[in-house]
């Protein structure tokens, strides 16, 4: 198994190592130093998190486009929820649960009407916003401090468990996501599904409601996502995260994973995820402005893709 | 071969070897074509046909071996470098733009043309005059080729090929999508181009058809040349037995079969008013055109399509189901669609022949690679289905192989009633020869078939049932086949089941005028 990941997931990794050796070279050998990858993996952490729901959709077929929305949302109903001086756990579970709902909806909605992912989570990215901004008469929610602020917050030295606890549990989520998808009945009706639907259906797998499981599952890591994000602003901000959708579908693919559907890995979709957040905080220390950073992280994308591509023909 | 013409053959193949990895495809094969010879080329899918061509038509490079064209060394780099040297290819699937007009099909690639426009009046005549050489004039060249009958498409791409003038014109299997009298016309005209002293290699699998129109016939097995001569030579059994490297009877396997408990029971179901009773070691065979309205009947029994009307039984359940339940109940489903429906083919071929059945293949909700690739294997082993490993994408194998990795699915899942759809369509006729073995197996006593498998899932509860033999409903357009295997045969005729009727008392001509609604009458 091991070895075999990381050929599968050899592109990617040549990704990353290529970028993070350029940018080593141009920032200097202190990009490699320890608090400098810790930043790298806070960057990552939640990107990865709704990226692990995703890569889930992904192999099955499908798309989401509303993670940034949702996000937004998750924010919003965990300022809400502490604000009413209910306790961090309780905001936590309710920012996750309404996310899920959101990809209840979705997923009832792809089964139900029969209309393809792409529009209906198009729809509820708008829907899931506009909720977000109803919710917290668009402006900004200050809330109570209490521990989720500080879940991707650096541990002062000598205390705690090396990284953040939100780290510790995005390598957790990537864990569970990574077995679901190689060692269970329901990941391999994923792949199966993303493969040939028509074949799932033949063989007796339950196609819509595994599809309406995976939209919500990967709605509640996108609703992780947002408490990660919480715990960053330490406010409810139903603007948020707008065009979040695109970097993690962005890091799916980077990560080997394609959009016709049966393909994508976990180890990739991280790989992918931090060769973005490597372009990102290399650029900032470099000092490069943002739209070098945005030509970099697009050119990286269509190579990833033409290299895998190439991979697979030869 | 030794019986090429005399004088300088049109076009010429000498030992021409292809392997692809460990399998040889085609070895050692010769072809000579005169000019104004029709020779053709049969055998069964999977015999190398395809190869060849594509080794003619430079797709393909041959590992060994040379050819000629007109004595002249002819080593096509690319097809398009085929066509440039005289060799045009006709493919089954015909290869043209549909929303594009007649004429600009005609000249595709080669339009005339000033200062980067194209004179379309030109290009308009050149058309005109291609197709009244081909004898059909009535052809508009402004039609789009799309809105034109397969007859007509067909006429166009051959318009194309003399457009260029080719000198050798390779047509593979090109009746497979016309009428009588299409073919007819096809043959006549294939007549007139020998004339001209084009060389024609004809690719087919229909004997009838070989016999009418070739001057020369070589039949391709495994590869090989089986043998071959001239079609006044040669006798339709002959061929067969060359193609089929045995007597054809040996075919269909029947070992003693003894009818037990019914099983499946359906009466005035669906569209079709299919009523029939299937038992336990019993083959029952359902007969027919395509499009008369089987595949829906199945469909429809699988519970994947809706079915308002009649009553089904299978074994202790009632009604209809979903597909889902039905392969929990011992039912399993074969599609006819390998590609589009039967396999997955990006998966591998361990997670297609499992896919129905995980449970049992890890501990709760788990699936352990190791263990489903344990269980494949050995289904591969005992169909003997060639493939690198269980982990080798369903994608890279051959049609056969294919064919029997959907059929271990059902095997694997360890169905009661099977329902086959076309099970042998499009695959290599050794292949054929296993799975008629493999159906056969499956309804008499108890074969080795599936008895370690029930150990490996320790299922105790169905190791009783097990004892007994299945039941096998099967579709086939293969009159000789269902005749060969089935106990009782069934007709579906527009859209209406007959009443299954023993073999015994079955002829595959009546059985043929039936299907075609002859034999109301």
């Amino acid at each position: 198994m091991k070895p075999k990941t990381i050929i599968e997931s050899g592109g990617p990794l040549l990704g990353l190592a290529f970028v993070a050796i350029v940018f080593g070279l141009l920032v200097g050998p202190q990009f490699f130093r320890g608090n400098n990858l810790e930043l790298i993996a806070r960057q990552t952490a939640i990107v990865c998190t709704a990226a692990l729901g995703m890569t889930m959709v992904i192999v099955a077929g499908g798309i989401d486009l509303s993670v940034g929305s949702i996000v937004a949302l998750t924010t919003v109903v965990i300022a809400l929820v502490l604000g009413a001086d209910y306790g961090p756990i309780a905001a936590a579970t309710a920012g996750i649960g309404a996310g899920a709902i959101c990809g209840l909806i979705s997923g009832l909605l792809v089964t139900r009407l029969r209309v393809v992912p792409f529009i209906v989570t198009l729809g509820m990215m708008l829907l899931v916003r506009g909720t977000a901004k109803g919710l917290s008469g668009e402006r900004r929610l200050e809330a109570p401090a209490t521990w989720l602020n500080d879940m991707l917050r650096t541990l002062e030295p000598g205390r705690g468990f090396l990284v953040p606890g939100g780290i510790w549990l995005v390598a957790i989520l990537a864990l569970a996501v990574a077995i679901t998808l190689q060692y269970t009945r329901f990941g391999r009706h994923l792949f199966s599904i993303g493969s040939n639907e028509r074949t799932a259906r033949l063989c007796g797998v339950a196609v819509d409601r595994t599809k309406v499981a995976v939209y919500t599952i990967a709605a509640a890591l996108t609703g992780v996502a947002g408490v990660l994000q919480f715990s960053r602003l330490s406010v409810g901000d139903p603007t948020v995260a707008d065009g979040l959708e695109l970097d993690v579908i962005a890091a799916v693919i980077i990560g080997g994973g394609s959009l016709a559907g049966g393909r994508g890995t976990v180890p990739g979709t991280i790989l992918g995820a931090a060769t973005m957040a490597v372009i990102q905080i290399g650029c900032a220390q470099r000092g490069l402005p943002n739209w070098v950073q945005q030509i970099v992280t697009g050119a990286i994308i269509v190579l990833a893709v033409a290299l895998d591509r190439w991979r697979q023909r030869h | 071969m030794g019986d090429a013409i005399s004088g300088t053959p049109r076009f010429e193949m000498r030992g021409i070897r292809k392997a692809f990895g460990a399998t040889t495809a085609v070895d050692g094969v010769d072809v000579s074509v005169a000019p104004g010879e029709v020779c053709a080329i049969v055998g069964q899918n999977g015999a190398g046909k395809s190869t060849l061509m594509a080794i003619l038509s430079g797709a393909l490079q041959p590992d060994a071996g040379r050819m000629t064209l007109d004595g002249a060394p002819y080593q096509p780099a690319h097809p398009l470098d085929a066509r440039r040297a005289g060799v045009a290819m006709i493919y089954q699937e015909l290869s043209l733009a549909p929303h594009l007009t007649v004429a600009e099909n005609i000249l595709l690639g080669m339009e005339p043309a000033s200062f980067g426009l194209i004179r379309r009046a030109e290009m308009r005549r050149t058309a005109k005059e291609v197709l009244g050489r081909l004898g059909h004039p009535e052809i508009s060249v402004d039609a789009p080729v799309g809105t034109l009958s397969p007859a007509a498409q067909q006429l166009v791409e051959i318009g194309r090929a003399l457009a260029v003038g080719c000198r050798v014109l390779v047509l593979d299997e090109p009746t497979s999508s016309l009428s009588q009298a299409d073919t007819q016309r096809l043959f006549a005209l294939i007549a007139e181009l020998k004339r001209t002293g084009h060389a024609i290699v004809y690719i087919s699998h229909f004997i009838e058809e070989v016999k009418e129109v070739a001057d020369r016939i070589l039949v391709l097995r495994d590869g090989t040349m089986a043998g071959g001569g001239m079609t006044a030579d040669l006798a339709p059994p002959d061929i067969v037995k060359l193609m089929v490297g045995r007597p054809v009877d040996a075919l269909y396997p029947r070992s003693p079969r003894r009818r037990g408990a019914p099983i499946l029971d359906v009466s005035d179901f669906g569209p079709s008013g299919a009523t029939f009773t299937l038992h336990r070691g019993e083959i029952i065979g359902i007969a027919g055109l395509v499009g008369a309205g089987r595949t829906r009947l199945f469909r429809g029994l699988f519970g994947l399509e809706p079915v308002r009307t009649g009553r089904v039984r299978l074994g202790a359940w009632s009604g209809t189901a979903a597909p889902n339940e039905r392969w929990r109940m011992g039912c399993g489903f074969l599609s006819e669609d390998r590609k589009e429906e039967g396999l997955a083919a990006a998966l591998s071929v361990a997670d297609n022949m499992t896919l129905s059945r995980l449970e049992g293949l890890g501990p709760g909700p788990m699936v352990f690679p190791r263990t489903q690739d344990r269980a494949a294997a050995r289904w591969m082993d005992r169909l003997q289905i060639k493939s690198r490993s269980p982990r080798q994408p369903v994608a890279e194998l051959s049609g056969g192989n294919q064919q029997k990795v959907a059929i271990a699915r059902l095997l694997h899942h360890d169905v009661d009633v099977l329902l086959l759809d076309e099970p042998t369509r499009g695959i290599d006729v050794a292949s054929k020869a296993q799975i008629y073995e493999l159906i056969d197996a499956l309804v008499s006593k108890r074969q080795a078939t599936g008895d370690s498998e029930r150990q490996a899932t320790g299922d105790s509860e169905r190791q009783q049932a097990e004892r007994e033999p299945r039941a096998v409903l099967m579709i086939s357009s293969y009159v000789p086949e269902l005749l060969g295997l089935c106990d009782r045969i069934a007709v579906m005729c527009r859209g209406r089941l007959g009443e299954p009727r023993p073999v015994a008392d079955l002829t595959e001509h009546g059985l043929m005028l039936e299907a075609t609604g002859a034999g109301d009458a």
